[in-house]
């Protein structure tokens, strides 16, 4: 267990300065003495609060990663449409917002973190309390809280995130 | 040129969405509605302009950093809508609900 951990620590070190570098762009050795400098002190930090742990490693991630991004996108670019349309309809009344609770199947706290998240980036839809097994969803109309009750999102979730 | 014209299609849509939260966010009649207005700019209006500027940028490390910024944008944005809306309820604050299918007047 503490060789895994050490493990851990040295990959996330060389992870932080490999960030480090490409968000600096300079090579000079002075630059980066400081660079190691602050990602020591930033390993040391991170070992010290405890968050160096298996969520914060992109191990269990499915290889169906892309796919669900892709699919995402599309729920994004379709929910602001809806949701413009709605903002810029000057006549009539054309919003019903909604609050309904979701049943959540996803077993490990980073797959429910990942499932409300996909949620509220949606617009017209957003988490406003998760619980041990539901999500309370406040939706800005009924269609909106209808695609989301029939699931579809959930399984995308289930199927294509996380290796559970 | 092509590119040029892509990048200031993307800047110019994202700047109008942008407009078009901000109108949605005075139009909506509460905060929870008025909260997906403001999902409007956080979302497709941050990722085109985004988009536009890394066109603009070309392979570079700006480009680099500009599709970092999107990466933390989408996963902060959530978590800070999901924060407020949550710290709303738990305050007591009710959401104006269409309880009878009729509809809510924006």
């Amino acid at each position: 267990m503490h060789g895994i951990l050490k493990m851990k620590s040295y990959s996330f070190a060389a992870l932080l300065f490999l960030f480090w570098v490409f968000l600096s762009g300079h090579l000079t050795p002075l630059l980066l003495g400081f660079g190691v400098a602050s990602v020591a002190l930033a390993v040391f930090l991170s070992k010290r609060m405890n968050v160096i742990d298996h969520e914060s490693y992109p191990l269990h991630l499915s290889s169906q990663l892309p796919a669900f991004f892709l699919y995402i996108f599309k729920e994004i670019i379709k929910a602001n449409i809806d949701v413009v349309k709605r903002i810029l309809q000057w006549q009539g009344s054309t919003i019903s917002p909604q609050l309904l609770d979701i049943p959540v199947q996803q077993a490990s706290d980073l797959g429910r973190v990942i499932y409300a998240n996909a949620i509220t980036l949606t617009p017209g839809t957003v988490s406003i309390e998760l619980s041990q097994d539901t999500i309370t969803i406040h939706a800005l109309t009924e269609e909106a809280a209808q695609e989301l009750a029939t699931g579809s999102m959930a399984r995308e979730v289930s199927n294509r995130v996380l290796v559970e | 040129m092509i590119i040029d014209i892509l990048s200031w299609v993307c800047l110019f849509a994202g700047g109008l969405l942008g407009i078009v939260g901000g109108i949605g966010i005075h139009r909506f009649p509460d905060f929870y509605s008025r909260l997906h207005a403001a999902g409007i700019t956080d979302t497709l209006c941050a990722m085109l302009i985004l988009f536009g500027l890394g066109l603009q940028a070309g392979f570079t490390l700006a480009a680099f950093k500009l599709a970092l910024i999107f990466v933390f944008l989408f996963f902060t944005t959530p978590t800070a809508s999901h924060a407020l809306a949550n710290a709303a309820l738990h305050s007591g604050l009710k959401p104006t609900l269409d309880m009878d299918g009729r509809g809510v007047r924006p």
